[in-house]
């Protein structure tokens, strides 16, 4: 049972969330008309062993969406923040 | 009969005073309380506990505990029987029935021995080989009799009457295992002040302690760590209680069984107990398994595992034999020869090894135990038991039988590594004692005890106290955890390398009971090249059943690491998964079963449809009216008076289901510009409008109204299949993409009661109803909308039209809805005013060529659908890139059709293939149909479908084929808008 440690309810299971993938990518600029740009976001993902940054979202929790730091390999969890503060912190 | 064991007059850890009766293939049985079924059949004498997988070789019991490969019995009996369970781990208590099993017509007399004769036919990889290779044609012949003859139990088909329950349980430090390792680190970490949870499979705590006479140091030691343990009132120890599986985040599900305890379902008692344990900080202290060793028929009745037979003596009062031979390659084994000895029996002990532990040897010499050094058991002899054995001492090639009717063999011990692999940590091997020991600790686990292997210190105490302060420590707690106290040495020094021991002399000789594998069964799946461990499980069933090869995995991998001349450090070892040990299925289902197998949504007015007819439907996780008695006995004859009376009358129906976000704030309008393919920015107050919202690769995600109550306030609808994840989607863009814009979303999907009053009466129905709000054309024209407070009452009203007719949505707080209900309809019945269900909602909307879910199936995009001139060619929305895609572009793509039938009262089926005309009815077709429906003003089936190229073809006549009816029927192309296309009934 992945334990996610969501920033405003504390520990919690990860059948609480859900999971929306690589949150390092950067979302193409509404409106950008680089269709290439749009189509590498949505298609192409990497398959990264080891450290991952990764969406996920309390939905029986807060509802909101977070950035989680895991490792693929052993599945160990490290920080998790909100989304809103961005991918970088 | 052949006499299984004797009680003694005294000792064991056995409570006389408490006899228990129990039946046994109709026979009245007793045993005492602290009795496992297993000792409690061995005291009445029982020998042959069952019979063999394939061979149906007799079979008595191997060992006393969980690791039993032999002893399965059938428990209980009607709708609570319970195939395959091993006798030796299942607790006695009053009234338990039980039988044998795989025998035919009995174990005692059983027609199928013939199959041991016939071992050709089941050798190695048996299955695959009839199965699949050159001999598959004799597959047809062989399954009938191979089915019936291999196999253990069977199980029952009636539902289980019994309690199951889940539970969610948290604790600082989880300890698994109650041995002097397991009970010395509880302690540690209990008196650190932190919550400790101890679990242990069996009924008593003590482990291996357990084996040793209740007059011994042992049994002191045992006593005085459990009232150390029981005074601790932070430890919460859980008897009956077995670990199954380690899962990531160190949560740990445990398994409680409360068979012996009486549960009674009718008081909400459970059988069984599923607990899922977060915690802190994991103590692995599981303990050893014994090994068998390896010789011929060394499956016999009355060979069995030193370990046991010493349990089986010390903790149960019972002698197993009078003339017992000791076959071993440790130490450990000779406990057992100076126990048995004191009893009066006459002993015989067989070590490999060349020499012997000095103080065991004086012990044995002194306990009249004839001590042979250097010998080997090649063999053993009987029939329904053991009667001899043949033993070689060193190399010579001179044997020697001796008489015997028992056989206590120890091949070595393997650690019980199975719990410490479950999250992926490979065990490693331990070439001092031959077998798997866990591998590198992940963070928060630690282990203790013999699980260790050569890696325990050999004080288990000392081991168990620092691995209790470590993990108290990690998980925060700071308490002083005191000394050890005392000392208890592990067998660590006599544990033996590997199973040595394997002249056999032409008879069978065994590496897995369970499943009877045997050492020619190796050697062949070698010679065949199935050589990993992986590959030998799969094409020999070693290591599978109900034991998971507790006792066989050790052994198979040294005897495999031998065939191919490799180090057993290479050979490697199978995965152990999840369960450790069997669980029920009742279990795992817990309480999610029947109408709690998930959660159900009701609406605001779900007791008033119960209440007047309504037969209910689930849809996603709702229940909606699937149609009214009013209007026939089943939906096919109902819906079609709930149409006609929604055609040319007005009906009402229950919309609650529909997602209902609230979009607020000053960004509201142009975050509904980004997400809706069509403009939003341009609707004005007291208006709403149809949009379509698409993902990101361009597909149709969603569709829906969106009403403009104020300048920032919007009040959206979803689908109802589609509302969690619309909301979410939403969430995810304001919160990582579009982190700029000032809005807020949220789900009121809950807080509206929503219904639908449609109908070229609707306008009078409602005029009837609400009087306080004008209904008129001009001041609610289509697609208007308008909010009031009438008698205290928010009501929400939007004139939106799902069924092509005149109608309204009204939505009123969900604790007013049946009042609101119950008034329109009251109040309109003198226009024939009455519910309509979910089928008739359905086909209304098919016969005006609306799309919904069976449409909207996530690869469908807007030119699909005939929606492409929705989209704005002014404004950047969701999607709007990748819809450009060439392959959506192409003109051959399924899109929306309508059908009509052209066979008369032939039905058009949902997922029909369709074929033009000239086509060959065969593949995948050129389309099919998404949704079928009467309808009541065209009087014939129609259909939408999703049809290659799309309304090109109207006019075509098509063939819809339902292969699993072989059916083929005639339909025609023509538009999906079956009625009203201009939209002359919308306005009026």
């Amino acid at each position: 049972m992945l334990r996610i440690p969501c920033p405003h309810c504390g520990l919690r299971d990860y059948t609480e969330f859900l999971y929306a993938g690589d949150a390092s990518k950067q979302r193409p600029a509404h409106g950008s008309a680089e269709w290439r740009a749009w189509y590498e976001h949505v298609f192409l993902f990497d398959n990264p062993k080891g450290a991952h940054l990764e969406y996920w979202q309390h939905v029986q929790g807060c509802r909101q969406w977070l950035v989680l730091e895991r490792d693929t390999s052993t599945n160990s969890v490290g920080r998790a923040w909100l989304a809103r503060q961005g991918t970088g912190s | 009969m052949i006499r299984g064991g004797t009680r003694l007059p005294s000792g064991g850890r056995i409570n006389r005073a408490r006899s228990l009766s129990f039946t046994f293939e109709g026979r009245q049985l007793t045993g005492y309380e602290g009795d496992t079924l297993a000792s409690a059949l061995l005291a009445n004498g029982l020998r042959l506990v069952g019979r063999s997988f394939k061979y149906h070789r007799p079979r008595g019991m191997l060992a006393a505990g969980v690791e039993e490969a032999n002893g399965l019995l059938t428990l209980g009996i009607g709708a609570g029987l319970t195939p395959n369970v091993p006798a030796t781990s299942t607790e006695l208590c009053e009234g338990l029935t039980c039988q044998r099993q795989n025998g035919w017509p009995s174990v005692e007399f059983d027609l199928m021995s013939i199959t041991g004769r016939l071992a050709s036919l089941f050798e190695a990889g048996f299955y695959y080989k009839t199965f699949m290779g050159p001999r598959r044609g004799s597959w047809m012949f062989y399954e009938r009799f191979i089915r019936r003859a291999a196999g253990l139990g069977s199980a029952t088909h009636l539902p289980d009457h019994d309690r199951y329950e889940t539970c969610n349980a948290f604790s600082d430090v989880l300890v698994i295992g109650s041995g002097p390792a397991g009970l010395a680190a509880a302690r540690a970490a209990g008196r650190s002040g932190c919550r400790v949870t101890l679990v242990e499979q069996d009924f008593l705590l003590g482990g291996s302690l357990l084996r040793a006479p209740i007059q011994s140091p042992d049994e002191e030691l045992r006593r005085s760590l459990e009232a150390d343990v029981g005074t601790l009132p932070n430890v919460e120890i859980l008897r009956r209680t077995t670990a199954i599986g380690i899962y990531d985040g160190l949560t740990a599900v445990l398994v409680e069984r409360r068979d012996p305890l009486r549960p009674d379902p009718a008081k909400g008692e459970a059988r069984e107990i599923v607990i899922t344990l977060r915690t802190g900080a994991i103590v692995h202290a599981e303990g050893a398994i014994e090994r068998p060793l390896i010789f011929g028929n060394n499956d016999l009745p009355g060979v069995m595992l030193a370990s046991a037979v010493r349990t089986y003596l010390n903790r149960y009062a019972l002698t197993l034999g009078n003339r017992i031979l000791i076959a071993t390659n440790n130490d450990s084994a000779w406990a057992t020869a100076i126990d048995v000895a004191a009893t009066g029996a006459h002993v015989t002990l067989a070590d490999e090894r060349s020499t012997a532990n000095a103080p065991l040897h004086e012990a044995a010499r002194r306990a009249g135990i004839e001590v042979c050094l250097s010998t080997h058991l090649v063999q053993a002899r009987g029939g329904r038991t053991v009667r001899s054995a043949q033993l070689r001492i060193g190399d010579a090639a001179t044997t020697r039988w001796i008489d015997c009717d028992l056989i206590a063999m120890s091949g070595g011990w393997s650690p019980t590594v199975h719990l410490t692999s479950h999250t992926g940590v490979r065990p490693v091997h331990d070439a001092g004692i031959g077998a798997m020991v866990p591998g590198p600790w992940p963070t928060g686990v630690i282990g203790a005890g013999a699980v260790l292997g050569t890696g325990s210190h050999g004080d288990l105490l000392s081991d168990g106290h620092t691995a209790g302060t470590t993990a108290a420590r990690w998980a925060g707690a700071l308490g002083d955890t005191g000394e050890p106290q005392g000392t208890h040495q592990n067998w660590t020094t006599g544990w033996a390398k590997a199973v040595q021991n394997r002249a056999r002399a032409g008879s069978k000789a065994f590496v897995d009971f369970q499943n009877d594998v045997t050492t020619d069964d190796l050697a062949l799946a070698h010679e065949e090249g199935y050589e990993s461990l992986e590959h030998l499980k799969r094409y020999t069933t070693l290591g599978m059943g109900t034991d998971q090869g507790k006792t066989s995995n050790a052994a198979a991998a040294q005897l495999m690491a031998e065939l191919r001349g490799i180090d057993p450090a290479v050979t490697g070892s199978t995965t152990y998964r999840p369960p450790y040990t069997p669980v029920s299925v009742g279990a795992l289902a817990g309480r999610s079963i029947g109408e709690h197998f998930r959660p159900t949504r009701r609406t605001p007015m779900h007791d008033w449809h119960l209440a007047n007819g309504a037969t209910m439907i689930e849809a996603g996780p709702w229940l909606r009216p699937y149609f009214y008695a009013w209007a026939g006995a089943s939906a096919a004859s109902a819906y079609v008076p709930e149409m006609t009376m929604v055609r040319t009358g007005v009906g009402i129906s229950d919309i609650s289901s529909l997602g209902k976000i609230e979009v607020q704030g000053p960004d509201a309008a142009e975050f509904l510009d980004r997400i809706y393919v069509n403009n939003f920015a341009s609707l004005p107050v007291g208006k709403a409008r149809y949009g379509v919202m698409l993902n990101d690769d361009g597909i149709v995600l969603d569709d829906g109204t969106t009403a403009r109550f104020s300048e920032f306030t919007y009040f959206m609808t979803t689908t109802t299949a589609q509302a969690g994840e619309v909301m979410s989607r939403l969430e995810f863009l304001l919160q990582t993409a579009w982190t700029d814009l000032r809005v807020q979303v949220l789900s009121v999907t809950d807080r509206w009661a929503g219904m639908s009053v449609a109908g070229p009466l609707s306008r009078q129905a409602l005029t009837l109803a609400l009087p306080g709000i004008d209904f008129s054309n001009d001041a609610l024209p289509h697609m208007g909308i308008c909010e009031h407070a009438i008698e205290g009452t928010l009501v929400r009203v939007l004139r939106l039209s799902f069924s092509g007719e005149l109608a309204y949505e009204v939505y009123v707080p969900a604790d007013r809805g049946i009042a609101i209900w119950e008034t329109i309809l009251e109040q309109a019945a003198p226009l024939g005013i009455r519910p309509y269900g979910l089928e008739a909602l359905a086909s209304l909307r098919i016969e005006k060529g609306h799309v919904a879910g069976l449409e909207l199936d996530h690869r469908t995009t807007l030119e699909d659908l005939g929606l492409a001139k929705l989209a704005s060619r002014k404004k950047a929305f969701v999607g709007r890139e990748l819809k450009e895609r060439a392959e959506l572009k192409s003109p051959d793509r399924w899109s929306l059709v309508g059908l009509e039938c052209l066979d008369g009262d032939a039905r058009l089926r949902g997922g029909a293939i369709l074929f033009s005309k000239e086509d060959a009815i065969q593949g995948h077709g050129r389309g099919y149909i998404t949704s079928v429906t009467w309808s009541t003003v065209l009087k014939k089936t129609i259909a939408l479908a999703l049809y290659s190229g799309g309304l090109r073809h109207e006019g075509e006549e098509i063939v819809c084929a339902y292969p699993l009816r072989n059916e083929q029927v005639r339909a025609r192309i023509v538009s999906p808008m079956f009625i009203d296309p201009s939209g002359e009934r919308l306005h009026v």
